[in-house]
């Protein structure tokens, strides 16, 4: 019998092989973003899918560019490059110029991922920090395209601007907010904002097919969006409570930045409890911003906060071995005497 | 001594910012600008030469004990005389530099230049020193300020290269100090590896 037809690998357990790789995982979590960028492109015009397009080439050429020079293998075929240039388009204005997109494609690949090593290495979500970067031109990072505009596909430079739901939150004009967006725009996306954080309910369509394809674990998001909701909740603000709290979940990006952005493997923790300390941590620095801070939003750097802290939580959330039991804390008072013990003898 | 092995120890392989890591403080808050580089780096190089010097000079002299204290002493003497040099004839460098020149008397690069060389060393030999670590702490200045001020506000040393709204904000905020600076050391490893495996070859 031939024993090359039979495929066998020589080689240490475990042996059951999927074809799950970063590409697969990649390409999972882009059929999850399609969705609401089809929104996106229906609320805001052709423009949108341009930017898209103009942001993947972007973030796989300059990762091509960058493993070339450096004579590295190349990593463009595991489509992270392709993820993090929709994210970056996502977290954008829809009628953001071209130019400033591909700064921040370059600033997200090349000084934030590959600088550090590449895929798996980067410290911060690109995305976020390129969105960071791009603030540096204000002015085109907040003129908020009104909803229902018809872009065409090479932009144009009259568009019609509105206040985003956030801007009407940090004044504390709840009753301002109603009368423009009701739930229902807010829920199905109806509403001016970044290019992709609008439509709610496809984002969390995609986030639910996430979750289900185990792509990633309800964790992060549940906490962080949990959080948010108690919080606003619980402060609103001299509003009504449930009401000031539906318009804080659905507004901004968080259902986009919780179920998207957090979850990003290279830059959340890997056990569970840290995962939840990591999204409780990510909804309390979002709703400070949003109450106290001088930005409308705090998505972005609640996140970029907490991939800084990652570290911290892994360490101390090292799930103990199977087996090993701990040790029980002696209690104090049988420490104390052997103390005094050891200050007698000395 | 011979002066070339020093003057490459100043400029790269002892390079005090990219590779000692020192005197960080000034280099991240005033290379906004060109001039201001050019002008916190040549006051670094002067007070730096001349108390190479003046510590040579008086390295049998200090006692042991209070050795720190009296670098100190000698720097800001220095550091006053450039002061007043500035103010006096180049009035919108010590404007713009502010605080961070009597801040040179704490430059760390100014310090351990004293005590890891002039006070081991002969006088021009701490001189020759002076220069050359002034000079690579001037030149990782201008590289850093003429980076910060063309991508934060599309000028150089002045002169407009491209129109002011198409720079980058946060490239003349402190973020682009840290930035350019990272982005530099790391650079910096990377030759030195580099140059490193080839001698290995």
């Amino acid at each position: 019998m031939d024993y090359k037809e039979l495929n066998l690998i020589g080689s240490s357990s475990p042996h059951i092989r999927t074809k799950d790789g970063t590409a697969h995982i990649m390409a999972e979590v882009l059929i999850a973003l399609v969705p609401a960028l089809a929104f996106s492109v229906y609320n805001f015009g052709w423009y949108v899918l341009t930017v898209t397009a103009v942001s993947v080439v972007g973030c796989c050429f300059f990762e091509w560019l960058y493993r070339t020079l450096m004579k590295k293998n190349n990593t463009i075929g595991d489509c992270s490059a392709a993820v993090t240039g929709v994210l970056i388009a996502f977290v954008c204005p829809p009628n953001i110029p071209l130019w400033i997109i591909l700064i921040g494609d370059f600033f997200a690949i090349v000084i934030v991922k590959q600088l550090f090593g590449g895929i798996g290495k980067n410290f911060l979500n690109p995305a976020l920090a390129a969105r960071a970067f791009m603030l540096s031109w204000a002015s085109a990072m907040s003129t908020w395209v009104a909803p229902g505009s018809h872009l065409p596909v090479f932009g144009t430079v009259d568009v019609v601007t509105s206040a985003t739901p956030m801007a009407y939150l940090h004044e504390n004009n709840l009753q301002g907010l109603m009368e423009v967006y009701d739930l229902r725009d807010m829920f199905v996306g109806f509403i001016g904002g970044s290019l992709g954080e609008v439509s709610a309910l496809l984002l969390i369509l995609g986030g639910v097919w996430m979750i289900f394809r185990k792509i990633i674990t309800w964790y992060i998001p549940v906490s962080y969006i949990g959080t948010v909701a108690v919080l606003t909740f619980l402060f609103p603000r001299g509003n009504d409570p449930m009401t000031w709290m539906l318009y804080n979940v659905l507004g901004g990006g968080l259902i986009l930045g919780a179920f998207f952005m957090a979850t990003d493997y290279v830059t959340s923790p890997v056990s569970h409890k840290g995962q939840v300390i990591f999204g409780v941590g990510c909804g309390l620095i979002t709703v400070f911003i949003r109450y106290f801070g001088s930005y409308s939003e705090g998505v972005c750097y609640a996140i970029l906060v907490m991939n800084l802290t990652v570290w911290i939580i892994d360490k101390n959330t090292r799930p103990s071995r199977f087996g090993v039991v701990k040790e029980p804390k002696a209690p104090k008072e049988a420490k104390e005497p052997e103390k005094k013990k050891e200050a007698a003898a000395k | 001594m011979n002066f070339g092995k020093q003057l490459k120890e100043g400029l790269l392989t002892e390079n005090p910012v990219l590779v000692q890591l020192l005197g960080m403080c000034s280099t991240l808050a005033i290379t906004t600008s060109i001039s201001n580089g050019l002008g916190m780096g040549v006051s670094v190089l002067i007070i730096l030469t001349c108390s190479n010097i003046v510590i040579s000079l008086l390295r049998k002299i200090i006692p042991d004990q209070i050795r720190i204290a009296a670098y100190i002493v000698v720097i800001a003497g220095f550091v006053t005389m450039v002061d007043l040099l500035l103010q006096a004839y180049f009035q919108d460098i010590a404007e713009s530099l502010g605080v961070f020149i009597p801040l040179i008397v704490v430059n760390c690069i100014i310090l351990a230049r004293a005590e890891s060389f002039a006070s081991k060393n002969k006088v021009l030999p701490s001189a020759v020193d002076g220069i050359c670590q002034g000079i690579g702490y001037t030149l990782v200045l201008l590289v850093m300020s003429a980076i910060r001020e063309l991508l934060g506000s599309g000028s150089l040393a002045g002169n407009q290269i491209f129109p002011a709204e198409y720079g980058a904000l946060m490239m003349a905020l402190p973020v682009g100090g840290f930035l350019t600076l990272g982005c530099l050391i790391a650079l910096m490893q990377w030759a030195q590896d580099k140059a490193a495996n080839k001698e290995g070859k």
